[in-house]
């Protein structure tokens, strides 16, 4: 029972220096959203439903302009793939969980929410470095009668939706005293780098982030922003290539 | 199309390949080299996002010094580096990005 609080309370803890860039992020969502002509409860009721920043804003451009239905719908899912890489990387990890632990913590993976589970999951599993053996560690009983780092996610999943709610709301009701040139949007990329720089440990890491990278840049007129998950496939290649090399 | 309705379906949509992995592979039956691609999805994944947005100005590359989005991120970048701290980098981040702003419009 302690061990579940401390996993709940050290995963809110994790989360909490990367909301210094989500909350003004959401902020500028709010703002972006009633813009674009949607009402107060749409704006706030997106958050909610997709729950997915990025592509939340990309979806406030398409409302503006008039986008029809299906093309939004496509782009947001297209945006979202990268969600499908996150899966699979925590499926490993959550695979014994019931169900209903399941479907919770599928809604709560976002990027931010899942880079810190990630790396929690991957730091307090001395095994995980020989990857052949992840699969070992995980199915041993003992282990995983023991293992309460779900906790640890739901605190920095929950962490994080509640203040992507709450910014939402903060950005709809303050929206005219935030103006454009305070360049908000930036505190997505920067938080960003902040998750991304401390991580770079070895050559097949730093291999798989500048190629994905340049990729990116490279495909970025690809339509319907397929270019992030042409150059997230691409970074993850040139990871294993070097890897395999040395 | 009902704007509602775009909203749920795309959030089923996103909610459905966020279950994908999680609810329906056993990672048991994962090919090995999918298993070690696994620790490569954070750095890709993010950095996929982060060059255009520091790189990409007005729909074009710029790679000069007047892209204050890419000097801002730079600067981000090496505090994340030296300090690990996501508050700090964050926050030099905006700073050089308004302070630069600043000195641009002057």
């Amino acid at each position: 029972m302690a061990e579940i609080k401390a996993e709940f309370l050290n995963g809110i803890r994790a989360e909490l220096p990367i909301l210094v860039g989500v909350v003004p992020f959401g902020m500028i969502y709010g703002v972006l959203a009633l813009a674009s002509g949607l009402t107060t409860t749409q704006s706030q009721a997106m958050s909610a439903i997709v729950f997915a920043g990025s592509s939340q804003f990309v979806a406030t451009q398409m409302v503006s302009a008039g986008t029809p239905g299906l093309v939004m719908i496509l782009t947001i899912a297209v945006i979202n793939l990268r969600h499908a890489l996150y899966s699979a990387s925590m499926a490993p990890y959550l695979h014994r969980l019931r169900p209903g632990w399941k479907w919770l913590l599928a809604y709560l993976l976002t990027d931010e929410a899942y880079v810190v589970s990630a790396i929690h999951y991957q730091n307090t599993d001395p095994l995980y470095k020989q990857d052949d053996d992840l699969s070992a560690e995980i199915d041993r009983p003992s282990t995983a009668l023991l293992d309460n780092r779900h906790w640890f996610f739901l605190g920095a999943g929950l962490a994080l939706w509640a203040s992507w709610q709450l910014s939402t709301a903060a950005g709809i009701f303050l929206g005219a005293v935030v103006p454009d040139s305070w360049s908000l949007d930036f505190t997505l990329a920067l938080t960003f780098i902040a998750l991304v720089v401390p991580n770079l440990k070895d050559r097949a890491v730093v291999a798989a982030a500048l190629s994905a990278g340049v990729v990116a840049i490279l495909a970025f007129a690809a339509p319907y922003k397929l270019g992030l998950m042409i150059a997230a496939l691409a970074g993850i290649a040139s990871g294993l290539f070097i890897e395999a090399k040395s | 199309m009902n704007i509602w309705l775009v909203f749920i379906l795309a959030g089923l949509a996103t909610y459905a390949i966020r279950l994908s992995f999680i609810l329906f592979v056993d990672h048991r039956s994962m090919p090995p080299v999918l298993i070690r691609s696994l620790r490569f999805i954070p750095p890709a994944v993010l950095t996929a996002i982060i060059f255009p947005e520091i790189l990409i100005k007005d729909g074009a590359l710029n790679l000069s010094l007047g892209n204050t989005r890419l000097l801002a991120g730079l600067l981000a970048a090496l505090v994340a580096w030296r300090t690990r701290s996501a508050v700090l980098s964050i926050l030099v981040g905006m700073l050089t990005l308004w302070l630069l702003q600043w000195w641009a419009v002057r």
